[in-house]
């Protein structure tokens, strides 16, 4: 065993809980220095927990971890250390940014360590180059296969020369050319920065070999340490993965052997599954190009290629999923028909990451497939209890699926497929994540529906132990099949020792001479270098790291075209429909008469009603019937009854009574209906020209109402400005929580854990664009109330200007602090919009003068920005108001720009827990 | 046979998804209880507590009078301010109404002067504005007149108007907007409900898994409609009865079983375009953003804030393509106005026939989703 005398980390009983899954158990490991080491074991034993450790990406629960001499719980010392740490989490390229090109994204992480312009560019060329990527940088991320994204996250990784280097899971998923490339470019890393220690988890065994020092993990323990040659001795293993068996515990490895894989008996040789020349393709991007094969019945068939390569698309054509662009599939021997019913009765289809319904019980997933191929009841039930028994599923059947483990949910997932009994079972990638064990009691499973039951099997992997056990095997690369074969007749071909040798040779051929463009001719980034690393990192602020994820999050904005509609556009539609929609106008109201009197007084106090411009008049109704009937249907909002006998009692001076009804459905148009009656009525008795017998006294009083700022009192000048207040708190609000919790599920956030960026400088640097978005929005909605809706600006423009520049300020805080609470962008999106919708419409003063609502509202509306916005916005709009008259309002509306940024940096976490 | 079974137990599942999604569950207890109480109980449409004050240049009995007159709960205690505050007091928003008594007023109303009074209205404050100022002409005529029957009585005028409230006599505000509010969850949830279960399904990767088993599109698309809109259909019926009848305590004058019916018939279609949105977003961010830009315009326009005649005659016309804005009319004709299915059914019919449209659209698309690369 090497002696670590003076360990790069250093674990001390550390447990880490995660709900009820347990992440680490008591890990106490100490990882030696200056070395490869690596982390090997299945998905979900505590890999990734152990590394985001070591980084100071999460937090420790309980126990001592120590690393590069010090405390990592000391936020002191990881401030310190944390420029000398590069860490790239799980997931390929996932602290990456896919809308950036190759370039900008080293650059992004240069600037996070502070780096000079001129550093950077030299460190960058020198890194592009010795990866061989220079002649992508421009390339967006997302557009880089799964190798180059490997090599750009390691750019990224080494743009600072750090001391420790922590990958986790760095291949997985990656074509096997590229992984080699990939390792050789570590070791040459290592080799020109003699000391520098990285720590690599990997799913893959075989990789484990290359290792300097191993740490084999089980169920969130550590099973064993030491060099991979000591590990096969302790075990007395030929191989890392049959090392890594023999440590599990007895009860888990159970009655493990060696895997036996009995010769295909003949089913008869007729093709199942015929393709001739699929070509799929989206846009302009080739997903399959003339993809070619047959299988025969009862084979197992197998697709090997990397991530992305095609191999999942081939097969979503072979269930129906997809039309081909080209080329043609038969099933069955016929072709296929996507509609055509009977023929997915005799399919079994098992998609990538296990589909099932995690919130359904193993035996509800069991009973909805079972029903929704119409197993006759009694077969279901044997049937079900047929594959519990083979699967082993008895101890689970009433858990929801989420909560089981991997394995299980595996063999649950392939349960599920062949319910049916199908003749062809289509499985891409059915073996991800899942331990070697579970992997090989799954490929017994296969096996014995192949051989025994004739069933054909069209498997796709990125495992190559798993190819091997293939009766036949096309190898995949960018949408193309590179060869077909038997794995024995694959590697005889090429005259290589393994299936992975062979492989490689193929994709070598395939692409030329792209091993020779990694040949590395680069000046070596750290000797004669002549730019020192900057030493402002350890500043507490720094203006370039704020800027950098400014910079950042203005070009992805630009990039994200739905993102960037919606932040633009969204408020100028909605501003028009606002507009629009929302008025406290009362007009146009249809009313009906029913006069029984029809002599000229009637038409004389009719006539008063027929001239106003608020009221349009419908046919005339004939009877109480109609007039319920048409004030019920909406078709009528007011109806007039004149009694028999008007004209002749108001001859004789007898008071006389007209009747009107008025749709109450809508309170406030019902109120103003009423007003606008009983003015007509006071028109009609005042009016010279109708001759009543009595004339009304004039009133005592001449009380005048002076309708100030609006004399039309016309409510778009009202609505237009509170419309403008709205729509700056709401979208303001959702981009910036939505910008943030993106992060967060992304994974990027991740860069905040572990590089010097501060918690201000990311919440601010990313405010910034979102703050030049709402002013942008703010000059479109500006001219859309100037020219579109006809409100003109009385007012002071400066003072409105300043007020939208802080306003939007603080909304773009509210919703920083709201995106810490939310963790995915669904639930910040409709919280975001609850949280500003309610207050801004009910409690804002919109609608309602804040003075005017009963005391807790008034308490929400004085808490919420948009109180103090209303009244500078309509003010200079429509009160034609200036500085003075609206300082109180723009210092308490300043209050809340502090405020809200300081509790959202002190609530936003530096580390995941 | 086989179709009905399918889509009975597709949607089984649906709902047991339904209830595991704590989130969504939270969303519509929340929309159908807390929100629509507290739609109901905002008095936005009425009168109330509304700001005054009053600048008393008469200091006599009948200003003094004119003063006390305002009450709760229409208007605030009437503050005394002078005559050259009125301009920054309003300019603050501090009072939607300043009611100026000049000097000598009650002496020239007793001398049959006619004098001049001025009530000053911040015409931006509009709903207020709006009802207030009708309220203060009145309160102050009246109060004028009761101080005159002490020397002088009005005579009676030959015609009057007598002005009625049908359906809701006392114009409450609560019986319409509580019932607004329960309209606009039912189009939001509606379409989040039935567009997340699909985004969902398509984010889990279970949709391809029901491609490839013997369902047709429109067997999936319909387990979706009947399972979220059952859910939907029970919120609004436990809203009515408990939150609308028994907590606000209004009556409800119509029928709720044809409203029920109506329901449901616009549950189809707002979950068919709930669908239909989840078959173009391609992720639940974009749905959600998808679902403010749709959801917005439908509700606001809708004619359940604003009464449709106040709109340009274009939009009111483009409106009509949307069923919001047919739920509103025939929700308040069979809610408040008590109308039966003679009066409704042209807007059942259009509601129906939107629906179908949206469905027929939605299943169209959905096997182009399963194309999509995600």
């Amino acid at each position: 065993m090497i002696g670590p005398e003076r360990p790069v980390a250093r674990l001390d009983t550390v447990t880490q809980r995660y709900g009820k899954v347990v992440g680490l158990d008591a890990v106490s490991i100490a990882l030696p220095a200056g070395c490869m080491v690596g982390v090997i074991g299945p998905d979900g034993v505590g890999k990734s927990v152990l590394l985001s450790i070591i980084a100071g990406a999460r937090k420790v629960q309980s126990g001592g971890a120590f690393v590069l001499d010090g405390d990592i719980k000391d936020a002191a010392h990881r401030a310190a250390i944390c420029p000398r740490i590069a860490y790239m989490p799980q997931g390929l390229g996932k602290n990456l940014y896919a809308d950036l090109s190759v370039r900008e994204n080293i650059e992004f992480f240069g600037r996070l360590f502070g780096q000079s312009r001129v550093e950077r560019d030299l460190r960058i060329s020198g890194l592009l180059h010795s990866t061989g990527l220079s002649p992508f940088s421009d390339r967006a991320a997302k557009k880089l296969s799964g190798g180059m994204r490997q090599k750009l996250g390691l750019c990224c990784s080494l743009i600072h020369d750090p001391d420790l280097l922590i990958l986790d899971e760095p291949t997985t998923g990656v074509d096997p050319l590229s992984r080699r490339q990939f390792w050789e470019l570590i070791d040459r890393m290592r080799s020109r920065r003699q000391g520098m220690s990285v720590v690599v988890a990997t799913a893959y065994m075989e990789e484990a070999e290359r290792f300097d020092w191993l740490a084999a993990m089980n169920a969130g323990t550590v099973l064993a340490t030491g060099s991979p040659a000591e590990l096969k001795a302790s075990t007395g293993a030929t191989t890392i993965e049959d090392a890594f068996i023999a440590l599990l515990p007895e009860q888990q490895r159970g009655d493990h052997h060696e895997m036996r894989i009995p010769p295909r008996h003949s089913f008869g040789t007729e093709p199942i599954i015929i393709a001739r020349n699929l070509t799929c393709r989206f846009g302009d991007f080739t997903a399959v190009d003339r993809v070619s094969f047959t299988i025969e019945r009862g084979e197992i068939f197998g697709f090997l290629g990397s991530n992305g390569c095609g191999k999942t698309t081939t097969m979503k054509i072979l269930t129906g999923l997809l039309p081909p662009s080209e080329g043609e599939a038969l099933l069955f021997g016929q072709p296929l028909d996507a509609s055509d019913m009977s023929s997915r009765y005799r399919v079994g289809y098992m998609s990538q990451s296990f589909s099932l319904y995690t919130e359904l019980t193993v035996r509800q997933n069991l009973d909805l497939h079972a029903r929704l191929f119409h197993l006759p009841a009694q077969k279901a039930k044997t049937r079900i209890a047929e594959l519990v028994g083979k699967f082993g599923l008895e101890d689970y059947l009433d858990q929801r699926t989420l909560d089981l483990p991997l394995g299980i949910r595996q063999r649950l997932s392939l349960a599920v497929a062949i319910v049916h009994e199908p003749e062809i079972l289509i499985l891409d990638e059915p073996t991800s994540g899942v331990d070697p064990l579970a992997r090989d009691r799954f490929w017994e499973a296969l096996i014995d529906l192949s051989r025994n039951q004739g069933v054909t099997i069209f498997v796709s992997t990125h495992f190559m132990n798993e190819a091997e056990r293939c009766d036949r095997i096309s190898l995949m690369d960018s949408g193309r099949v590179l060869a077909t074969g038997t794995p024995a007749e694959l590697i005889n071909a090429r005259g290589v020792a393994t299936l992975e040798n062979a492989f490689i040779s193929y994709l070598e051929e395939a692409t030329g001479s792209r091993a020779s463009a990694t040949e590395d001719t680069a000046p070596a980034s750290d000797n004669g270098n002549p730019v020192q690393p900057a030493k402002a990192e350890r500043a507490r602020f720094s203006l370039q790291r704020l800027l950098a994820y400014t910079i950042r999050e203005t070009l992805e904005l630009l990039r994200d075209p739905i993102r960037l509609g919606f932040s633009l556009f969204g408020t100028t539609l909605l501003m028009l429909v606002f507009g629009f929609g929302v008025s406290t106008d009362v007009n146009n109201l249809s009313f009906a008469v029913l006069d029984h009197d029809q002599s000229p007084e009637s038409r004389a106090y009719l006539e008063e009603l027929r001239g106003s411009s608020y009221f349009v008049e419908r046919p005339p109704l004939v009877d109480y019937d109609e007039l319920d009937n048409r004030l019920k249907s909406g078709d009528i909002k007011a109806a007039i009854e004149i009694p028999p006998g008007f004209g002749r009692d108001i001859k004789r001076g007898r008071p006389v009574w007209v009747a009107a009804w008025v749709d109450g459905a809508m309170p406030f148009r019902a109120e103003t209906i009423r007003g606008y009656l009983q003015g007509m009525h006071q028109l009609y008795l005042t009016d010279p020209a109708v001759k009543t017998t009595v004339p009304a006294a004039p009133s005592p009083a001449d009380i005048e109402l002076r309708f100030k700022y609006n004399q039309d009192f016309d409510s778009i000048y009202a609505m237009v400005p509170s419309n403008i207040s709205l729509l700056l708190a709401l979208f303001p609000a959702i981009l910036m929580a939505l910008s943030i919790v993106r992060e967060k599920e992304l994974g990027s956030i991740t860069n905040l854990y572990v590089t010097p960026v501060t918690r201000i400088e990311f919440l601010v640097g990313k405010q910034l664009p979102y703050i030049a978005v709402a002013m942008t929005n703010f000059a479109l909605m500006f001219f859309m109330a100037l020219f579109v809706f006809k409100v003109p600006l009385k007012g002071s423009l400066p003072a409105l200007l300043l007020g939208v520049v802080i306003y939007v300020t603080t909304m773009t805080a509210y919703g920083m602090l709201i995106s810490v609470f939310t963790r995915t962008q669904i639930a910040a999106l409709f919280g975001t919009a609850i949280l500003t919708v309610l207050p801004a419409t009910q409690f804002a003063g919109m609608m309602t003068p804040v003075s005017s609502l009963a005391a807790e509202a008034q308490i929400i509306g004085r808490g919420f920005p948009m109180t103090y916005f209303v009244p500078i916005s309509v003010g200079t709009f429509t009160k034609g108001l200036g500085f003075l008259d609206l300082a109180t309002d723009l210092a308490a509306l300043a209050v809340f720009v502090p405020v809200l940024t300081l509790l959202s940096v002190m609530l936003l976490r530096k580390q995941e827990r | 046979m086989r179709k009905v079974e399918n889509i009975f137990w597709l949607g089984i599942k649906e709902l047991r998804s339904f209830l595991h999604d704590f989130v969504l569950l939270g969303l519509v207890i929340y929309a159908f209880s807390f929100a629509v109480i507290m739609q109901g109980r905002s008095n936005s449409q009425e009168l109330h507590n509304a700001s005054i004050a009053i600048v008393d240049e008469d200091h006599s009995e009948l200003s003094r009078r004119i003063a006390h007159a305002f009450l709760p709960p229409y208007f605030q205690v009437p503050q005394s301010i002078a005559e050259r505050d009125i301009v920054p007091l309003m300019n603050k928003r501090r009072y939607t109404f300043v009611v100026d008594i000049p000097p000598n007023f009650e002496r020239d109303v007793l001398g049959g002067h006619r004098p001049e009074l001025q009530i000053d209205v911040d015409a931006t404050a509009m709903v207020q504005a709006g009802l207030g100022s009708g309220y203060a002409q009145q309160i102050i005529t009246t109060e004028i007149a009761n101080f005159l029957s002490h020397s002088e009585a009005a005579p009676p005028s030959t015609v009057n108007l007598d002005v009625r409230i049908a359906f809701n006599p006392n114009v409450t505000t609560a019986w319409f907007s509580s019932v607004m509010g329960i309209i606009n969850n039912v189009t939001m949830l509606a379409i989040i409900l039935a567009g997340a279960a699909l985004v969902r399904e398509r984010e889990h990767g279970t949709m391809d898994h029901l491609l490839v088993m013997p369902l047709t599109p429109f067997e999936i698309a319909m387990s979706k409609v009947w399972a979220n809109g059952l859910v939907i259909t029970v919120a609004v019926g436990l809203s009515l009865y408990v939150a609308v009848r028994d907590v606000l305590g209004i009556p409800i004058a119509g029928s709720i079983p044809l409203f029920m019916v109506g329901v449901v018939i616009y549950l189809f279609f707002a979950t068919a375009i709930g669908i239909f949105l989840g078959t173009v977003a391609r992720s639940m961010p974009q749905l959600g953003l998808l679902f403010m830009l749709v959801y917005l315009p439908m509700n606001m326009l809708s004619g359940g804030n604003t009464p449709l005649e106040s709109m340009p005659l274009w939009l009111a016309t483009v409106m009509q393509a949307s069923p919001s804005t047919h739920f509103v009319l025939f929700a308040q004709s069979i809610l408040y106005r008590g109308a039966g299915i003679d009066v409704v059914w042209p807007q059942f019919l259009a509601v129906a026939l939107i629906g179908g449209l949206f469905f027929s659209l939605a299943i169209l698309r959905f096997r182009s989703v399963a194309a999509q690369v995600t």
